[in-house]
Protein backbone atom coordinates (compact mmCIF):
# COMPACT_ATOMS: atom_id res chain seq x y z
CA UNK A 1 0.00 0.00 0.00
CA UNK A 2 1.35 3.24 -1.11
CA UNK A 3 0.23 5.88 1.14
CA UNK A 4 0.60 9.95 0.46
CA UNK A 5 0.00 12.45 3.37
CA UNK A 6 -0.18 16.12 3.19
CA UNK A 7 2.81 15.68 0.45
CA UNK A 8 4.39 19.19 -0.27
CA UNK A 9 7.03 20.04 -2.31
CA UNK A 10 9.17 23.21 -4.11
CA UNK A 11 11.42 24.07 -6.57
CA UNK A 12 13.28 26.55 -4.90
CA UNK A 13 10.03 29.48 -4.73
CA UNK A 14 8.01 27.57 -6.54
CA UNK A 15 5.27 24.76 -4.66
CA UNK A 16 4.49 22.33 -7.30
CA UNK A 17 3.21 19.97 -4.51
CA UNK A 18 0.54 21.67 -2.00
CA UNK A 19 -0.36 18.79 0.24
CA UNK A 20 -1.09 15.87 -1.16
CA UNK A 21 -3.17 13.33 0.08
CA UNK A 22 -3.52 9.86 -1.68
CA UNK A 23 -3.64 6.25 -1.06
CA UNK A 24 -3.24 3.85 -3.17
CA UNK A 25 -4.21 -0.44 -2.14
CA UNK A 26 -2.40 -3.02 -3.72
CA UNK A 27 -3.91 -4.35 -6.86
CA UNK A 28 -5.20 -0.55 -7.46
CA UNK A 29 -4.70 1.02 -10.96
CA UNK A 30 -4.92 4.65 -10.06
CA UNK A 31 -4.23 7.32 -13.12
CA UNK A 32 -3.45 11.20 -12.75
CA UNK A 33 -4.54 13.65 -15.12
CA UNK A 34 -3.86 17.23 -15.66
CA UNK A 35 -2.51 20.11 -16.98
CA UNK A 36 0.89 20.71 -17.42
CA UNK A 37 2.79 22.21 -14.49
CA UNK A 38 0.32 20.50 -12.20
CA UNK A 39 3.04 18.39 -9.99
CA UNK A 40 1.61 15.50 -11.18
CA UNK A 41 4.96 14.12 -12.66
CA UNK A 42 7.02 15.11 -9.87
CA UNK A 43 4.51 13.10 -7.15
CA UNK A 44 5.63 10.00 -9.09
CA UNK A 45 9.26 10.84 -8.81
CA UNK A 46 8.58 11.86 -4.82
CA UNK A 47 7.03 8.46 -4.15
CA UNK A 48 10.34 6.60 -5.41
CA UNK A 49 12.39 8.89 -3.16
CA UNK A 50 14.27 10.32 -6.47
CA UNK A 51 12.81 13.62 -5.58
CA UNK A 52 13.26 14.51 -1.77
CA UNK A 53 9.91 16.54 -0.16
CA UNK A 54 9.35 19.52 2.17
CA UNK A 55 6.34 18.14 3.81
CA UNK A 56 4.26 15.64 4.50
CA UNK A 57 5.04 11.81 4.14
CA UNK A 58 5.10 9.01 1.86
CA UNK A 59 4.92 5.28 2.95
CA UNK A 60 5.57 2.29 1.17
CA UNK A 61 4.26 -0.59 2.80
CA UNK A 62 5.01 0.65 6.11
CA UNK A 63 8.17 2.11 5.06
CA UNK A 64 8.78 5.56 5.18
CA UNK A 65 10.26 6.94 2.20
CA UNK A 66 11.94 10.11 2.80
CA UNK A 67 13.40 8.97 6.32
CA UNK A 68 17.03 9.18 6.43
CA UNK A 69 17.22 5.83 7.60
CA UNK A 70 15.39 4.24 4.30
CA UNK A 71 17.70 2.36 2.00
CA UNK A 72 16.29 3.61 -1.00
CA UNK A 73 17.85 1.56 -3.34
CA UNK A 74 16.34 -1.37 -1.53
CA UNK A 75 12.98 0.50 -1.38
CA UNK A 76 13.14 1.27 -5.44
CA UNK A 77 13.23 -2.93 -6.27
CA UNK A 78 9.94 -3.26 -5.17
CA UNK A 79 8.67 0.09 -7.20
CA UNK A 80 9.64 0.43 -10.68
CA UNK A 81 8.97 3.56 -12.99
CA UNK A 82 9.24 4.47 -16.94
CA UNK A 83 9.51 7.93 -17.78
CA UNK A 84 8.73 10.12 -20.65
CA UNK A 85 12.04 9.63 -21.73
CA UNK A 86 12.33 6.12 -21.83
CA UNK A 87 16.35 6.27 -21.33
CA UNK A 88 17.54 2.83 -22.25
CA UNK A 89 21.24 2.00 -22.05
CA UNK A 90 22.69 2.97 -25.53
CA UNK A 91 25.61 0.68 -24.63
CA UNK A 92 24.04 -2.52 -24.14
CA UNK A 93 21.86 -4.59 -26.27
CA UNK A 94 17.95 -4.89 -25.36
CA UNK A 95 18.37 -8.09 -23.59
CA UNK A 96 21.32 -6.40 -21.69
CA UNK A 97 19.16 -2.99 -20.89
CA UNK A 98 16.73 -5.31 -18.85
CA UNK A 99 19.36 -8.40 -17.50
CA UNK A 100 21.90 -5.48 -15.98
CA UNK A 101 19.82 -4.80 -12.55
CA UNK A 102 18.63 -8.02 -11.36
CA UNK A 103 22.43 -9.40 -12.17
CA UNK A 104 23.85 -6.13 -10.39
CA UNK A 105 20.80 -5.32 -7.63
CA UNK A 106 19.57 -8.17 -7.24
CA UNK A 107 22.87 -10.12 -7.59
CA UNK A 108 21.25 -12.81 -9.51
CA UNK A 109 23.32 -15.25 -11.63
CA UNK A 110 23.67 -14.46 -15.30
CA UNK A 111 21.62 -17.83 -16.57
CA UNK A 112 18.51 -16.47 -14.20
CA UNK A 113 19.04 -12.74 -15.11
CA UNK A 114 18.78 -14.19 -19.13
CA UNK A 115 15.50 -16.11 -18.06
CA UNK A 116 13.61 -13.28 -16.53
CA UNK A 117 14.59 -10.86 -19.17
CA UNK A 118 13.66 -13.08 -22.02
CA UNK A 119 10.61 -13.56 -20.20
CA UNK A 120 9.32 -10.05 -19.44
CA UNK A 121 10.85 -8.80 -23.13
CA UNK A 122 8.52 -11.73 -24.47
CA UNK A 123 6.27 -10.71 -22.49
CA UNK A 124 5.93 -6.92 -23.90
CA UNK A 125 6.49 -8.17 -27.76
CA UNK A 126 10.42 -7.73 -28.00
CA UNK A 127 11.23 -11.62 -28.31
CA UNK A 128 12.44 -10.59 -31.74
CA UNK A 129 14.65 -7.92 -30.61
CA UNK A 130 17.32 -9.32 -27.89
CA UNK A 131 20.32 -8.23 -29.53
CA UNK A 132 19.68 -5.49 -31.30
CA UNK A 133 21.05 -1.94 -29.72
CA UNK A 134 18.26 0.19 -28.12
CA UNK A 135 19.13 3.08 -30.97
CA UNK A 136 18.00 0.72 -33.92
CA UNK A 137 14.33 0.53 -32.50
CA UNK A 138 11.18 2.85 -32.51
CA UNK A 139 10.21 5.14 -29.83
CA UNK A 140 7.54 2.31 -28.84
CA UNK A 141 9.82 -0.38 -28.61
CA UNK A 142 12.41 1.40 -26.61
CA UNK A 143 9.13 2.72 -24.10
CA UNK A 144 8.19 -1.27 -24.22
CA UNK A 145 11.96 -2.41 -23.55
CA UNK A 146 12.43 0.51 -20.71
CA UNK A 147 8.62 -1.44 -19.34
CA UNK A 148 10.29 -4.95 -19.62
CA UNK A 149 13.56 -3.60 -17.52
CA UNK A 150 11.36 -2.11 -14.97
CA UNK A 151 9.47 -5.50 -14.37
CA UNK A 152 12.36 -7.38 -14.70
CA UNK A 153 13.04 -6.25 -10.51
CA UNK A 154 10.03 -7.83 -9.88
CA UNK A 155 8.28 -4.30 -8.39
CA UNK A 156 5.24 -4.65 -6.53
CA UNK A 157 4.25 -1.19 -7.81
CA UNK A 158 4.49 0.37 -11.26
CA UNK A 159 4.45 4.09 -11.60
CA UNK A 160 4.10 5.20 -15.13
CA UNK A 161 4.80 9.14 -15.95
CA UNK A 162 3.68 9.62 -19.01
CA UNK A 163 5.10 7.07 -21.14
CA UNK A 164 3.27 7.95 -24.10
CA UNK A 165 4.01 11.85 -24.63
CA UNK A 166 6.99 11.67 -26.46
CA UNK A 167 6.02 8.87 -28.82
CA UNK A 168 4.21 8.84 -32.58
CA UNK A 169 1.01 9.18 -32.28
CA UNK A 170 1.34 5.91 -34.29
CA UNK A 171 2.73 4.21 -31.41
CA UNK A 172 1.06 5.41 -28.40
CA UNK A 173 -1.49 2.26 -29.03
CA UNK A 174 1.04 -0.49 -28.76
CA UNK A 175 2.18 1.43 -25.28
CA UNK A 176 -1.05 1.43 -23.83
CA UNK A 177 -1.76 -2.22 -24.63
CA UNK A 178 1.58 -3.47 -22.75
CA UNK A 179 -0.08 -1.39 -19.93
CA UNK A 180 -3.80 -2.34 -20.04
CA UNK A 181 -1.97 -5.78 -19.97
CA UNK A 182 -0.17 -5.60 -16.77
CA UNK A 183 -3.76 -3.49 -15.47
CA UNK A 184 -5.68 -7.05 -16.09
CA UNK A 185 -2.84 -9.06 -14.57
CA UNK A 186 -3.32 -7.28 -11.09
CA UNK A 187 -0.15 -4.85 -11.11
CA UNK A 188 -0.46 -1.75 -8.95
CA UNK A 189 -0.26 0.90 -10.68
CA UNK A 190 -0.25 4.83 -10.65
CA UNK A 191 -0.40 6.10 -14.60
CA UNK A 192 0.52 9.57 -14.96
CA UNK A 193 -1.12 10.28 -18.29
CA UNK A 194 -2.80 12.37 -21.08
CA UNK A 195 -4.88 9.61 -22.55
CA UNK A 196 -8.18 9.83 -21.35
CA UNK A 197 -9.80 7.19 -23.24
CA UNK A 198 -6.69 4.99 -21.55
CA UNK A 199 -7.27 6.38 -17.91
CA UNK A 200 -11.26 6.14 -18.62
CA UNK A 201 -10.81 2.32 -19.51
CA UNK A 202 -7.72 0.95 -16.91
CA UNK A 203 -8.15 2.65 -13.86
CA UNK A 204 -10.11 1.84 -10.51
CA UNK A 205 -9.45 5.34 -9.62
CA UNK A 206 -8.87 8.47 -11.81
CA UNK A 207 -7.54 11.75 -10.09
CA UNK A 208 -7.43 15.24 -11.34
CA UNK A 209 -4.47 17.96 -10.56
CA UNK A 210 -4.62 20.98 -10.94
CA UNK A 211 -2.11 23.53 -9.90
CA UNK A 212 -0.36 21.48 -7.30
CA UNK A 213 -3.51 20.45 -5.77
CA UNK A 214 -5.30 16.92 -6.28
CA UNK A 215 -9.02 18.57 -7.00
CA UNK A 216 -10.92 16.15 -7.63
CA UNK A 217 -10.61 11.59 -7.47
CA UNK A 218 -13.63 9.23 -8.64
CA UNK A 219 -13.70 6.17 -10.54
CA UNK A 220 -13.84 7.05 -13.62
CA UNK A 221 -17.58 7.20 -14.36
CA UNK A 222 -17.63 9.60 -11.67
CA UNK A 223 -15.21 11.80 -12.65
CA UNK A 224 -15.46 11.53 -16.71
CA UNK A 225 -18.88 11.22 -16.71
CA UNK A 226 -20.28 13.83 -13.46
CA UNK A 227 -16.95 16.24 -12.74
CA UNK A 228 -17.59 17.55 -9.47
CA UNK A 229 -14.91 20.90 -9.24
CA UNK A 230 -15.46 23.23 -12.05
CA UNK A 231 -11.44 22.99 -12.82
CA UNK A 232 -12.47 19.30 -13.55
CA UNK A 233 -15.13 20.75 -16.27
CA UNK A 234 -13.08 22.81 -17.97
CA UNK A 235 -10.22 20.43 -18.46
CA UNK A 236 -12.01 17.36 -19.59
CA UNK A 237 -14.19 19.98 -21.82
CA UNK A 238 -10.83 21.42 -23.72
CA UNK A 239 -9.62 17.82 -23.42
CA UNK A 240 -12.45 16.35 -25.75
CA UNK B 1 72.01 11.54 -48.56
CA UNK B 2 72.61 7.86 -48.06
CA UNK B 3 76.09 8.18 -47.87
CA UNK B 4 76.19 9.11 -43.74
CA UNK B 5 78.10 9.02 -41.20
CA UNK B 6 75.44 7.34 -38.50
CA UNK B 7 76.85 3.99 -37.35
CA UNK B 8 74.23 0.84 -36.12
CA UNK B 9 75.48 2.02 -32.77
CA UNK B 10 74.19 5.84 -33.28
CA UNK B 11 70.72 4.11 -34.37
CA UNK B 12 71.05 1.32 -31.08
CA UNK B 13 71.23 4.95 -29.11
CA UNK B 14 68.37 6.55 -30.86
CA UNK B 15 66.64 3.71 -30.09
CA UNK B 16 67.59 3.23 -26.95
CA UNK B 17 66.28 7.12 -26.30
CA UNK B 18 62.89 6.45 -27.57
CA UNK B 19 62.59 3.92 -25.05
CA UNK B 20 63.43 6.64 -22.46
CA UNK B 21 60.18 8.81 -24.23
CA UNK B 22 58.36 5.68 -24.08
CA UNK B 23 59.20 4.95 -21.12
CA UNK B 24 58.23 8.44 -19.36
CA UNK B 25 54.99 8.96 -21.52
CA UNK B 26 53.81 5.40 -20.26
CA UNK B 27 54.82 6.62 -16.85
CA UNK B 28 52.78 9.57 -16.95
CA UNK B 29 49.98 8.93 -18.78
CA UNK B 30 48.98 6.25 -16.59
CA UNK B 31 49.43 8.26 -13.64
CA UNK B 32 48.11 10.98 -15.12
CA UNK B 33 44.88 9.24 -16.24
CA UNK B 34 44.37 7.80 -12.94
CA UNK B 35 44.59 11.05 -10.97
CA UNK B 36 42.63 12.58 -14.03
CA UNK B 37 39.51 10.44 -13.52
CA UNK B 38 39.92 10.83 -9.59
CA UNK B 39 39.85 14.34 -9.53
CA UNK B 40 36.88 14.65 -13.02
CA UNK B 41 34.93 12.39 -10.80
CA UNK B 42 35.39 14.57 -7.61
CA UNK B 43 34.82 18.13 -9.13
CA UNK B 44 31.51 16.85 -10.89
CA UNK B 45 30.47 14.90 -7.18
CA UNK B 46 31.32 18.35 -5.46
CA UNK B 47 29.96 20.85 -7.53
CA UNK B 48 31.82 23.56 -8.90
CA UNK B 49 32.33 25.81 -5.54
CA UNK B 50 33.47 22.73 -3.32
CA UNK B 51 35.93 22.14 -5.78
CA UNK B 52 37.00 25.35 -6.57
CA UNK B 53 40.67 25.25 -4.88
CA UNK B 54 41.37 21.98 -6.69
CA UNK B 55 40.08 23.47 -9.89
CA UNK B 56 42.14 26.30 -9.05
CA UNK B 57 45.35 24.09 -8.92
CA UNK B 58 44.40 22.00 -11.90
CA UNK B 59 43.90 25.45 -13.74
CA UNK B 60 47.93 26.58 -13.09
CA UNK B 61 48.93 23.09 -14.30
CA UNK B 62 46.74 23.95 -17.02
CA UNK B 63 48.15 27.26 -17.92
CA UNK B 64 51.96 27.45 -16.60
CA UNK B 65 54.01 26.32 -19.81
CA UNK B 66 55.32 22.55 -18.96
CA UNK B 67 58.97 23.73 -19.79
CA UNK B 68 58.62 25.84 -16.45
CA UNK B 69 56.60 23.57 -14.59
CA UNK B 70 59.56 20.96 -15.02
CA UNK B 71 62.29 23.88 -14.38
CA UNK B 72 60.30 24.90 -11.15
CA UNK B 73 59.75 20.98 -9.86
CA UNK B 74 63.10 19.90 -10.46
CA UNK B 75 64.48 23.10 -8.30
CA UNK B 76 61.81 22.46 -5.65
CA UNK B 77 62.79 18.77 -5.41
CA UNK B 78 66.20 20.14 -4.62
CA UNK B 79 65.61 22.40 -2.36
CA UNK B 80 63.03 19.98 -0.57
CA UNK B 81 65.94 17.84 -0.39
CA UNK B 82 64.08 15.28 -1.69
CA UNK B 83 66.92 13.70 -3.81
CA UNK B 84 64.72 12.38 -6.53
CA UNK B 85 66.41 11.16 -9.88
CA UNK B 86 65.58 13.40 -13.28
CA UNK B 87 63.45 10.57 -14.28
CA UNK B 88 61.16 10.18 -11.57
CA UNK B 89 61.27 14.89 -11.18
CA UNK B 90 59.90 14.49 -14.64
CA UNK B 91 57.48 12.21 -14.46
CA UNK B 92 55.87 13.60 -11.32
CA UNK B 93 55.54 16.78 -13.16
CA UNK B 94 54.25 15.16 -16.45
CA UNK B 95 51.65 13.13 -14.48
CA UNK B 96 50.05 16.22 -12.73
CA UNK B 97 49.97 18.32 -16.14
CA UNK B 98 48.25 15.27 -17.65
CA UNK B 99 46.10 14.86 -15.06
CA UNK B 100 44.95 18.70 -15.62
CA UNK B 101 44.03 17.76 -18.78
CA UNK B 102 42.73 14.81 -18.55
CA UNK B 103 39.96 15.85 -15.48
CA UNK B 104 38.74 18.27 -17.94
CA UNK B 105 37.90 15.40 -20.02
CA UNK B 106 36.27 13.12 -17.76
CA UNK B 107 34.40 15.97 -16.54
CA UNK B 108 33.22 16.78 -19.64
CA UNK B 109 32.68 13.05 -20.54
CA UNK B 110 30.30 12.89 -17.46
CA UNK B 111 28.57 15.74 -17.90
CA UNK B 112 27.71 14.42 -21.28
CA UNK B 113 25.86 11.26 -20.01
CA UNK B 114 21.98 12.58 -19.84
CA UNK B 115 20.92 12.90 -16.06
CA UNK B 116 17.55 11.03 -17.46
CA UNK B 117 19.90 7.98 -17.98
CA UNK B 118 21.12 8.10 -15.18
CA UNK B 119 18.15 8.49 -12.82
CA UNK B 120 16.88 5.85 -14.83
CA UNK B 121 19.66 3.36 -13.41
CA UNK B 122 19.29 4.80 -10.04
CA UNK B 123 15.19 4.18 -10.56
CA UNK B 124 15.89 0.20 -10.96
CA UNK B 125 18.21 0.65 -7.08
CA UNK B 126 21.70 0.74 -8.67
CA UNK B 127 23.06 2.54 -6.17
CA UNK B 128 25.76 6.01 -7.37
CA UNK B 129 28.78 2.82 -7.86
CA UNK B 130 26.99 0.86 -9.66
CA UNK B 131 25.23 3.88 -11.98
CA UNK B 132 29.14 4.91 -12.08
CA UNK B 133 30.51 1.40 -12.66
CA UNK B 134 27.68 0.11 -15.32
CA UNK B 135 26.20 3.45 -16.94
CA UNK B 136 28.56 6.10 -16.82
CA UNK B 137 32.37 4.78 -17.34
CA UNK B 138 31.25 3.47 -20.56
CA UNK B 139 28.84 6.10 -21.96
CA UNK B 140 31.57 8.82 -20.86
CA UNK B 141 34.62 6.75 -22.34
CA UNK B 142 33.35 6.85 -25.45
CA UNK B 143 32.79 10.67 -25.50
CA UNK B 144 36.15 11.02 -23.91
CA UNK B 145 38.25 8.49 -25.69
CA UNK B 146 39.24 10.98 -28.91
CA UNK B 147 40.27 13.85 -26.27
CA UNK B 148 42.15 11.42 -24.14
CA UNK B 149 44.11 9.98 -27.57
CA UNK B 150 44.91 13.58 -28.09
CA UNK B 151 46.02 14.12 -24.69
CA UNK B 152 48.28 11.13 -24.96
CA UNK B 153 50.26 12.14 -28.68
CA UNK B 154 50.78 15.37 -26.85
CA UNK B 155 52.12 15.04 -23.70
CA UNK B 156 54.15 12.00 -25.44
CA UNK B 157 55.44 14.89 -27.88
CA UNK B 158 55.79 17.29 -24.73
CA UNK B 159 58.27 14.67 -23.21
CA UNK B 160 60.67 15.79 -25.52
CA UNK B 161 61.13 18.74 -22.67
CA UNK B 162 61.97 16.74 -20.20
CA UNK B 163 65.48 17.22 -21.85
CA UNK B 164 66.59 20.30 -19.79
CA UNK B 165 66.37 18.45 -16.98
CA UNK B 166 69.14 16.02 -18.47
CA UNK B 167 67.36 12.90 -19.57
CA UNK B 168 68.54 11.59 -22.34
CA UNK B 169 65.10 11.62 -24.39
CA UNK B 170 65.15 10.56 -28.44
CA UNK B 171 64.72 14.55 -28.91
CA UNK B 172 68.01 14.95 -27.09
CA UNK B 173 69.61 12.12 -28.44
CA UNK B 174 68.92 13.48 -31.48
CA UNK B 175 70.84 16.77 -31.00
CA UNK B 176 73.60 14.85 -29.92
CA UNK B 177 74.08 12.95 -33.06
CA UNK B 178 73.23 16.15 -34.40
CA UNK B 179 76.09 18.31 -33.34
CA UNK B 180 78.89 15.53 -33.47
CA UNK B 181 77.54 14.03 -37.06
CA UNK B 182 76.87 17.59 -38.55
CA UNK B 183 73.63 16.01 -40.35
CA UNK B 184 70.79 17.41 -39.36
CA UNK B 185 68.35 16.56 -41.71
CA UNK B 186 69.19 13.07 -41.96
CA UNK B 187 68.98 12.16 -38.19
CA UNK B 188 66.05 14.86 -37.37
CA UNK B 189 64.19 12.44 -40.08
CA UNK B 190 64.81 9.80 -38.31
CA UNK B 191 63.89 11.11 -35.15
CA UNK B 192 60.72 12.21 -36.92
CA UNK B 193 59.74 8.75 -37.90
CA UNK B 194 60.40 7.29 -34.85
CA UNK B 195 57.92 9.78 -33.33
CA UNK B 196 55.41 8.49 -35.95
CA UNK B 197 56.00 5.23 -35.56
CA UNK B 198 55.58 5.56 -31.54
CA UNK B 199 52.32 7.90 -31.94
CA UNK B 200 50.56 5.84 -34.88
CA UNK B 201 49.15 2.72 -33.57
CA UNK B 202 47.83 5.22 -30.55
CA UNK B 203 45.81 6.90 -33.05
CA UNK B 204 44.98 3.85 -34.79
CA UNK B 205 43.57 2.05 -32.01
CA UNK B 206 41.55 5.42 -30.94
CA UNK B 207 39.95 5.40 -34.20
CA UNK B 208 39.47 1.42 -33.84
CA UNK B 209 37.76 1.68 -30.86
CA UNK B 210 35.70 4.41 -31.91
CA UNK B 211 34.10 2.61 -34.83
CA UNK B 212 33.88 -0.52 -32.67
CA UNK B 213 31.31 1.51 -30.62
CA UNK B 214 29.40 3.85 -32.87
CA UNK B 215 27.40 1.45 -34.33
CA UNK B 216 25.97 0.85 -30.78
CA UNK B 217 25.41 4.86 -29.66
Amino acid sequence: MIEIKDVRKSFSTLEVLKGINLTVSKGEVVTIIGGSGSGKSTLLTCINGLEPINAGQITIDGTVVHAKDTDLNKLRRKVGIVFQQWNAFPHLTVLENVMLAPRKVLGLAKEKAEEIAVKQLTHVGLAEKLNVYPNRMSGGQQQRMAIARALAMSPEYMLFDEVTSALDPMLVGEVLDTLKMLAEEGMTMICVTHEMAFARDVSDRVAFFHHGVMAEIGTPDQLFGAPQHPDTQAFLASAR
Amino acid sequence: MFDTALTWNDIAFLAQSAAMTLAVTAVSVTIGTVLGILFGVLRVQLGAIWSAPLTFVLDVFRSVPLLIQLVLGNALQSIAKLGWAPFTTSCVVLSLYTAAYCSEIIRGGIGAVPSTTRRAARSLGMTWWQDMRYIVAPLATRVSLPAWIGLTLGVMKDSALVLWLGLIELLRASQILVTRLQEPLFILMICGVIYFVISFPIARLGGYLERRWSPND
